[in-house]
């Protein structure tokens, strides 16, 4: 409970989002153009294949202003990048690791179980390929 | 006081949305829930709701009536497109409580004279606008409201007082007219009639200078863009002429007639205007924003007039619509498409315009650019079958219209098209725009398009531009963004530093330190050599060349790379850039390897400042240099000049935030160890530090003021600059012969109004260094008159 609180007061004060269904082919240049109109940004850490090391569909983007990232919730969340509808969530703050993909082929979670076809993340899950 | 009232998935607040400190109760949250509701769609009619809610309310009065009374005036200031069900809601409520409606409007009274003191006044104008409602409600007699306005008009007399202070108050007046002109005609013909003309003559003899520079477009046709107080003016003449008749405010306690008409009216207290003082801040001019009329929508409900007041009015609230719910864009979107009188006015074009309005209003948009993007969005998503076209046909009118566009509105058209077509999968009808591709480049409409095309790829990749656009528009597609290195290939090895070039790129690559790239660089001749500059470190531009290309060259794949780059070597930066021509040179070697990149030039420039490899004043000097002569015109170039402004503006504001709260902290201290309190024994172990807080206070204090005297040399670096550019230009056309006005005089004019409209509160401290050193009466009246235009600003 005290975790929880102080994982809760961390996202209050956060100027970290996460940024999620992003497609592979997204480049860090393409993520700061979009996040910049919302303000400044300090850092764009990609995410990343475990195994690989290439960018598996999800990123951090770390502003200076905790005002610039609520702007970015406010405005770029649900919109669409490269095509398809992003989205932003508060991050507790970049720590080494966190920028790997957990699922067990090395890439995001969401990515091993999904039934779909999805050609920016990949084509089908994991487990159906 | 909450006004979220729907669960939003674009929540951009705290987890917590209850307040922590003490928890109000039940009944209170009730009351304000209520009150806050009503007017929204229901099952009930308005008219029951709200004698519902005036029943409930009286039934509270006894208990909660302070309570009642707080949350009644905070509806009256911040939901004024809801004015009329409020003000309906008080004079209910006065017909059954006389006092309480006495109460209500010294409360009122109170809060606007708070209100006018923080120069709070876009919120006073819809008090003063309750106010006059209230009228129509029985619950303030129109003789007093009538006073009131003759307090302000004569506002009009006072010496010595800035125009926008008299504007103001005439604003506030002119304003209410559409809601109470026709009571306060109909009881006090003889003192309006008075009133109405002080007003023309005040609006007759008022300055309007400044107009010009808040004009989105320098052309009045179709449609001429007015000061807005000229434009009410007008509008209010016409209303008069209609024997006050207004159809499209609705009224709501023009149902409850019978009751109102028995209530008791009360006398406004007599209200003497606040007088001026030095904090006094009003709010500046405007100029009213057009761009359709009866005719862009033949087949839908005809569009009110731009002199009527009926247009007034739907502008007014549409914009408070905005105001209101400006941080949650869903319902926003849905509270425009909500706003009522739908099938009597085109409603999409009035909310297409207002949008288009904010976006372009100068000197900025009331809110961040990027949320009227995401709002016509929202708008296209709820009215799919028709909202699209009306957008598609502004954007077609505002691109015709671009030869006579503001830059920093162009500038703004830019952004906001290649983002929203970046959401809609970079469709468009290219084609209909080919009349640009035989046109100079320079010129407004191939110039946008380039702009257009260059920001769409930096939102997705090269290749995608060139596929979306016809075959024709290649000339206008942007460069592959591609890195140049000039010791890249075998031919260039004849190139001075090619050989330490190539050393480095093999030292870098295993991960030398910055000592081995400083030995290695040791052996770079300086082609300078023979200038005997007097100084220790001499600037060798040779070796900042071939350090700067080969680095860059190397990191080339991604931002972070280079990024890494800039930090890892960040000692030999600092010291190859330690003189001012050495930060200069460092600028055009990034240019020289990423002129196909302008992004990736733009944030590495960022990065440098940041890390003070170079500072302000290097880049004002790169950005006017003749090496970007070139790209002078570009939009990159003044999207990273204001970034750097914007930057130095921060930092000021930074270090001024650090030494008010270690005076603070200081006072804390003292005021501690004054008092004979010793229960805080926390404290009591920071009292030692008393002597270096003191230091630190004297530290920070030459910071700021270091800080400060670097803004302003800023800013005079930059005009400068403009002076001998633009000076330059009119003196070669007039002993030419030629026009002065070509497209790159009009931009560059036009970028100069920029900085002083962008940064104007800052600007405004020199004005006294300005006009003695800068701005004199031996200037070109063509440059002067930019800078006069802004003194009018605020005159």
């Amino acid at each position: 409970q005290g975790t929880r609180y102080d994982q809760e007061r961390l996202l209050r004060k956060s100027c970290t989002l996460y940024v999620g269904n992003l497609s592979f082919y997204t480049t860090e240049e393409q993520i700061h153009e979009l996040f910049s109109k919302s303000g400044d940004i300090k850092k764009v850490i990609m995410g990343l294949d475990k195994v690989k090391k290439t960018a598996c569909g999800f990123c951090f983007v770390e502003y200076y202003a905790r005002g610039d990232a609520e702007n970015a919730m406010r405005y770029i969340n649900g919109t669409r990048l490269d095509d398809r509808i992003i989205r932003t969530d508060w991050d507790a703050g970049f720590k080494e690791g966190r920028q790997y993909g957990r699922g067990r082929s090395g890439g995001q979670v969401r990515d091993e179980y999904r039934q779909d076809y999805d050609a920016g993340r990949g084509g089908y899950g994991k487990t159906v390929q | 006081m909450s006004r979220r009232r729907h669960s939003d998935d674009s929540d951009a607040g705290q987890p917590h949305k209850r307040r922590r400190t003490s928890e109000p109760s039940e009944i209170e949250e009730r009351l304000e829930s209520l009150i806050c509701r009503v007017g929204e769609k229901s099952n009930s009619s308005l008219e029951s709701n709200l004698e519902g809610l005036a029943g409930v309310l009286e039934a509270d009065l006894p208990n909660y009536k302070s309570k009642i009374l707080r949350i009644l005036c905070t509806v009256a200031r911040l939901l004024p497109e809801k004015l009329t069900v409020y003000t309906t809601l008080v004079g209910l409520l006065n017909a059954r409580n006389y006092n309480f409606g006495g109460e209500f409007v010294e409360a009122m009274i109170r809060q606007l004279k708070e209100c006018l003191k923080v120069n709070m006044y876009n919120e006073a104008v819809h008090l003063v606008r309750f106010l006059s409602d209230l009228v129509n409600c029985h619950v303030i007699a129109a003789p007093s409201m009538v006073a009131m306005f003759e307090n302000f008009v004569s506002v009009t007399q006072e010496e010595d007082v800035p125009q926008v202070r008299c504007d103001w108050y005439m604003f506030a007046f002119l304003s209410s007219l559409p809601w109470v002109g026709k009571e306060l005609y109909e009881k006090k013909d003889a003192e309006m009639d008075r009133l109405l003309s002080q007003t023309e003559s005040y609006l007759k003899r008022r300055q309007k200078i400044h107009v010009p520079m808040l004009q989105v477009w320098t052309a009045d046709k179709p449609h001429p863009q007015e000061e807005y107080l000229d434009c009410l003016w007008s509008q209010i003449q016409k209303l008069k002429k209609d024997r006050w008749q207004e159809r499209h405010i609705l009224r709501p306690y023009l149902a409850f007639d019978s009751v109102l008409c028995e209530a008791l009216q009360h006398n406004l207290p007599p209200f003497t205007p606040p007088p001026h003082t030095e904090d006094s801040v009003y709010p500046m001019p405007r100029v009213i924003f057009r761009m359709f009329d009866y005719t862009d929508d033949p087949e839908g409900p005809v569009m009110p007039g731009s002199h009527s007041v009926e247009r007034f009015v739907i502008e007014e609230n549409l914009h408070c619509i905005i105001k209101s719910h400006w941080k949650e864009r869903k319902t926003c979107a849905a509270q425009l498409l909500s706003y009522p009188g739908n099938n009597k006015i085109p409603l999409n074009y009035h909310i297409v315009e207002v949008i288009f309005a904010e976006l372009f209003q100068l000197p900025s948009p009331p809110h961040i650019e990027v949320m009227y993007t995401t709002l016509l969005i929202e708008l296209c998503k709820l009215q799919p079958g028709s909202l699209p076209q009306v957008l598609a046909q502004a954007t077609e009118m505002l691109y015709m219209r671009l030869d006579t566009m503001n830059t920093t509105c162009v500038d703004r058209f830019i952004n906001w098209f290649s983002h929203h077509l970046s959401n809609f999968q970079f469709r468009w009808s290219w084609e209909d725009w080919s009349d640009c591709l035989t046109q100079d480049l320079e010129k407004p409409k191939p110039k946008f398009v380039r702009e257009v095309l260059e920001k769409c790829m930096r939102l997705s990749y090269h290749q995608r531009i060139i596929d979306i656009v016809p075959a024709s528009f290649s000339v206008l597609s942007p460069a592959n963004p591609v890195c140049i290195y000039k010791y890249g290939d075998e031919s260039n090895r004849s190139l001075p530093g090619y050989t330490v070039a190539l050393c480095l790129t093999i030292a870098i690559k295993n991960k030398a330190s910055n000592d081995e790239i400083f030995s290695i660089l040791k052996d770079v001749p300086n082609p300078n050599q023979d200038d005997d500059d007097g100084e220790g470190f001499s600037f060798n531009p040779l070796k900042i060349e071939v350090f700067v290309q080969t680095l860059l060259h190397l990191a080339a794949k991604s931002f972070s790379h280079s990024f890494s780059a800039l930090a890892k070597f960040h000692e030999v930066f600092k010291t190859l850039a330690e003189s001012d021509e050495g930060k200069l040179h460092v600028l055009r070697v990034v240019y020289e390897v990423w002129k196909n990149h302008p992004q990736m030039i733009a944030v590495l420039v960022d990065k440098m400042i940041r890390t003070q490899i170079v500072d302000c004043a290097a880049v004002a000097n790169w950005i006017f240099s003749s090496e970007l002569a070139h790209d002078f015109t570009r939009f990159y170039i003044w999207e990273i000049l204001h970034s750097t402004i914007r930057k130095m503006n921060k930092h000021v504001l930074k270090i001024h935030k650090e030494l008010e709260e270690t005076k603070a902290r200081l006072a804390r201290q003292h005021k501690r160890r004054d008092s004979d309190d010793d229960d805080d024994d926390d404290d009591r172990s920071t009292d030692r530090e008393d002597g270096p807080l003191e230091e630190q206070i004297e530290r920070l204090q030459e910071k700021v003021e270091s800080a400060q005297s670097e803004q302003k040399n800023l800013f005079l670096v930059i005009f400068q600059r403009f002076i001998m550019l633009l000076t330059e230009h009119l003196v070669r056309c007039e002993t030419g012969g030629i026009d002065v006005f070509t497209p790159w005089y009009k931009s560059c004019i036009e970028r100069l109004q920029q900085i002083f409209l962008q940064h104007h509160q800052i600007i405004q401290q020199y004005m006294v260094t300005l006009e003695n050193l800068l701005f004199t009466a031996e200037l070109d009246h063509h440059i002067l008159a930019v800078f006069q235009q802004f003194c009018a600003l605020q005159a």
